[in-house]
């Protein structure tokens, strides 16, 4: 592989959660669902099939009572930032998926994805969904469908996009402002719904921005550092055994 | 019934026989389009895909056929491009035929099975209209859609030898023009055919955020992509002479001397015995440098129904064994030997498809997530095995209108 580096700019979205703060309310999960017109399935229990841009796990330390232990832990996707390429966008064959070097946000092209999968054998995340059914949704919900937000058709991959609709707003609305549309402060849905706080986003390359501080926190740790997939999520958690579960470990 | 159209100086079984065989060809074929409509009616939600395997029993068919197919290319590299300096590859004439239409049997039906697999195939040309350079998979949409089209070229002779056909003055003109130029389509698609091979094999050896799959190796390509060839043409000239050894017994006839069989294990004896080292080898580096710089250990990604016995298969039964089988001379004498060893040989190259395909996907690499289980429904199980059928009407079509085989008529002198 070249490692040959892209020119990366001074903006460079990213996330931190804190663990320590999220009560598994799912808020964050709902928000995206409809924030970004995500279909239903007939049954959303079959979970290997279910479309889901922020996916909520359960941890736990393994113990049993009264030593047991368990976090919660939502899982976006992680806008990987590794040099030259995404473990995805390095594979599609069409560039149905590329990272927007301006901004690090990974984004995906629904009109050009041919339905491979390359792309989602490429993620170690689980981070992508496949649209195996045309979408539906309930009737009511239809017509409270975003209108900044496309809706998918069958037989193609879908993601977390940080929100980038939201982004474009933003910008739009800054260039009206004569304000810099460049590293322009957005939230995305699940950071707004989250009633605890627990989900800080921002431009990780900006010093004073909360979640480039919060990313350098004792507490602060990457889901699968190791692979050099270099995620833009940070996770904070004051407990040994949750950091330990972010990566694999010969120890 | 259709006398006229059988090569000359050979026999062929009833027309009513034949027309039997063909009629319940068909219906395996019927089976698998029906199967095919329902998925582009309905979706891929009817396979037993989802979003952790993403690619199953297609792609690993599509793989192995691939790589079954390559004593196409490997065949004509051999004939065409060496046996002027290696006198004893001149054989490999005898069998050139039947490979050439093994090879377009196998590159059409994996195009056709991939039509279904993707989620939308009407897009499928935006691999040329939208290419990533960087993608092996777009590598390999450019070369196998081009040597799909070497191989109708290089069928296409075959084809107007036909008796009737090559009465027809311009087309027996044409075909004999081909001939002359074989050359060129025989070279042009050994390279394509090295190119696409070896990025099959790179399509896995780069997901550097997958350890099972993930290799290092030269510059932009991974071991994989060499591996994946050597597999490639130690196993194809394989499975070339066991379907021709499968046709004499169906036949009852010699089709081709025992000097090209001899050839052909010889050649996969070495060529499955320099893969086999190689890739124990890559996976020996792999276990004990790479794997364990992700923090893992190898002994992690072996979980049942996926366990270690494929590892023993692909490696121990279906590589070293074949290849000490039909390196020494005296084993490969015994025939039951030789094409028992031949069709190892081609089983280890499929089990290892199949382990890059479907045993990667199963692995989880996050910590707090799980094996899962792949069962293909028989909407994938159709398409499948129609391929297959496919395949035995166009050899059975084949090895009754054209003369396949140039020794037949010598080889069979009471027809």
């Amino acid at each position: 592989m070249s490692k040959k580096e892209h020119e990366k700019s001074s903006v460079r979205y990213g996330m931190v959660i804190d663990l320590d703060k999220c009560t598994g309310c799912m808020a964050c999960a709902v928000a995206c669902q409809e924030e970004n017109n995500i279909s239903f399935l007939k049954d959303d229990s079959i979970k290997t099939r279910s479309i889901n841009w922020m996916r909520i796990y359960k941890l736990e330390n393994g113990k049993k009572y009264p030593e047991h232990r368990h976090v919660i832990l939502p899982r976006p996707c992680m806008h990987c930032d590794s040099p030259h390429h995404s473990p995805c966008t390095f594979v599609c064959p069409v560039n149905a998926t590329q990272r927007d070097e301006e901004t690090g946000i990974v984004n995906q092209v629904y009109p050009r994805c041919i339905g491979c999968r390359y792309c989602m054998a490429a993620c170690p995340y689980y981070a992508r969904n496949f649209n195996w059914w045309d979408p539906t949704w309930p009737k009511d919900m239809v017509e409270m469908l975003n209108p900044d937000v496309s809706t998918r058709m069958r037989g193609v991959v879908e993601k977390c996009t940080f929100c980038s609709h939201r982004l474009l707003k933003a910008k739009d609305k800054a260039r009206v402002n004569g304000e810099n549309p460049k590293g322009i402060e957005y939230t995305p849905a699940c950071v707004e719904a989250c009633p605890t706080g627990a989900i800080v986003f921002g431009n990780l390359h900006d010093p004073e921005s909360e979640v480039a501080k919060l990313s350098k926190d004792k507490r602060a740790f990457r889901l699968l550092e190791k692979l050099k997939t270099e995620p833009k999520v940070y996770y904070l958690s004051s407990h040994e055994w949750v950091r330990k579960q972010g990566d694999n470990d010969l120890k | 019934m259709d006398k006229d159209l059988i090569p000359e100086g050979v026999k062929r079984c009833p027309f009513p026989v034949f027309a039997l065989w063909v009629l319940i060809i068909l219906a395996v074929i019927g089976w698998g389009v029906y199967a095919g409509i329902i998925i582009l009616w309905k979706g891929l939600n009817v396979t037993g895909l989802n979003n952790v395997f993403g690619f199953g029993l297609w792609i690993t068919a599509d793989l192995g056929v691939i790589a079954l197919g390559a004593g196409a290319f490997f065949s004509g590299f051999l004939f065409y491009g060496l046996s002027r300096w290696f006198k004893s590859l001149k054989e490999i004439k005898k069998i050139i035929n039947l490979a050439v239409i093994i090879g377009f049997i196998c590159y059409t039906g994996a195009m056709l099975v991939l039509a279904l697999d993707i989620g939308q195939p009407i897009r499928g040309w935006f691999g040329y209209w939208h290419a990533n350079v960087h993608s092996m998979l777009t590598e390999v949409i450019f070369c196998i859609t081009c040597y799909c089209m070497v191989l109708i070229i290089e069928y296409i002779p075959i084809i107007l030898e036909n008796r009737k056909l090559d009465q027809i003055k311009v087309l027996h003109h044409f075909g004999h023009n081909l001939h002359e130029i074989m050359i060129v389509f025989a070279l042009t698609g050994t390279f394509l055919s090295f190119f696409h091979q070896g990025s099959l094999g790179g399509m896995w050896g780069v997901l550097f955020a997958r350890p099972f799959a993930y290799r290092t190796g030269f510059l932009i390509w991974p071991w994989t992509f060499f591996l994946f060839i050597s597999s490639a043409i130690a196993a194809g000239p394989a499975f070339t002479a066991l379907i021709c050894k499968l046709l004499e017994t169906i036949t009852n006839k010699k089709l081709v001397d025992d000097s090209v069989y001899e050839l052909i294990a010889k050649l996969e004896g070495w060529l499955l015995a320099i893969y086999i080292t190689l890739k124990i080898a890559d996976t020996l580096y792999w276990a004990f440098k790479t794997v364990p710089s992700f923090g893992l250990k190898i002994s992690k990604f072996y979980h049942d129904p996926y366990g270690f016995w494929l590892l023993v298969l692909e490696l121990g039964i279906c590589g070293i064994l074949p290849a000490i089988l039909l390196v020494v001379p005296k084993l490969r004498q015994n025939n039951f030997i030789l094409f028992g060893a031949l069709f190892l040989d081609c089983v280890g190259v499929v089990v290892n498809r199949f382990v890059f395909t479907v045993q990667t996907l199963s692995i989880p690499v996050l910590p707090f997530e799980k094996f899962r289980v792949y069962i293909p429904t028989w909407q994938e199980w159709a398409p499948t095995i129609a391929m297959i059928a496919y395949g035995m009407l166009i050899i059975s079509l084949s090895y009754r209108y054209l003369p396949v085989f140039p020794r037949e008529r010598e080889l069979n002198p009471a027809d």
